[in-house]
């Protein structure tokens, strides 16, 4: 009685008119140990398809939420941003400061040697006035060596 | 959508995926990469999934496109090469068992089938699917799936009678 029905449920299956329903009958028969002998040639087929269902996919996937990322990203940029002007500004002051003192320096170097400069040309003043007296005495030699030619 | 909400989606069929990419890449490593490229192109959509009625048939559309798109390219070629030698040592390694290896006997009949028959014969065999899930993954008219179906049946059940004569495997 069984038998028959499974063989008219394979003539049907072979000509794709089964339902769903049917085929799982025909794996479930196949998948028992007594198969009658002249089916057993279509064991395989349907043994088959019941271990192929098993097969399963292992792989790990790795799925980023991308959103969040964008956000730190975000966050990341506003803190170093923060910390940028926070430190820069001092350091900022500090150049300014020793700026201030370099051009200190540099005003008080220029001072003096200007009073050096100014020293040296006094006295080089001094210099020209002690040639010109020397100029007077070279003229009155020379009237002399005239007088006495 | 939330990743864990994704997870609970795509969990329940993923596995299908995996085996219709198999089914037609036949590497299990080639199917894998397909698999997890469908899944992470899925999750970038994943703002528009709630749009798609049915995620796991849009999924399996992808999957198919995916791997004849695979199968087409160069590269797919050489993949090929290297599997039918992996397979070859395998079935030797298998010999001592004999249900194992008629068992392996159907899934090389099957790797020789024509690409759609291969396709139905998944879907409906080993998955499971009702006809007019078929007609609507691969896009074809009912009676078109019914005589590739059939005729994909017939045929392994041919090879395999033919094998089981000659007493190989």
């Amino acid at each position: 009685m069984e038998l028959d029905r499974i063989e008219q449920l394979l003539e049907k299956y072979f000509e794709a008119t089964t339902t769903v329903a049917e085929e799982a009958e025909l794996r479930a028969y196949f998948e028992q140990a007594d198969v009658a002998p002249h089916l057993q040639v279509h064991a395989p087929l349907f043994q088959y398809f019941s271990q192929a269902k098993e097969e399963q996919f292992t792989k790990q996937v790795p799925l980023k939420p991308r959103k969040s990322y964008y956000r730190w990203i975000s966050v990341a940029a506003s803190v170093i941003l923060f910390f940028g002007i926070y430190f820069g500004n001092s350091s900022y002051q500090d150049y300014l400061e020793t700026e201030k003192q370099n051009q200190e320096q540099a005003q008080f170097a220029y001072d003096e040697t200007k009073k050096a400069l100014n020293l040296l040309a006094a006295n080089f003043g001094k210099g020209t006035e002690k040639v010109a007296y020397l100029k007077e005495f070279d003229k009155t030699t020379q009237k002399i060596y005239k007088n006495n030619n | 959508m939330k990743q864990s909400e994704f997870l609970n989606t795509v969990m329940p069929f993923k596995d299908k995926l995996f085996r219709l990419a198999k089914r037609l890449l036949v590497s299990k490593e080639e199917a894998e990469d397909a698999t997890q490229e469908i899944l992470l192109k899925l999750w970038s959509k994943n703002s528009k999934m709630e749009e798609y009625k049915n995620v796991e048939a849009f999924a399996m559309t992808m999957t198919k496109n995916f791997c004849l798109d695979r199968l087409k390219s160069k590269q797919a070629g050489n993949l090929k090469l290297v599997h039918s030698n992996y397979t070859d040592e395998n079935v030797s390694l298998q010999n001592a068992v004999e249900t194992n290896d008629s068992l392996d006997w159907v899934q090389k009949i099957m790797e020789e089938l024509p690409e759609q028959q291969k396709l139905v014969l998944q879907l409906r065999d080993v998955e499971a699917y009702e006809f007019e899930e078929i007609c609507a993954l691969l896009d074809m008219k009912p009676t078109a799936v019914r005589v590739a179906l059939s005729r994909a049946r017939k045929t392994v059940r041919e090879r395999l009678i033919e094998k089981h004569r000659y007493g190989i495997g």
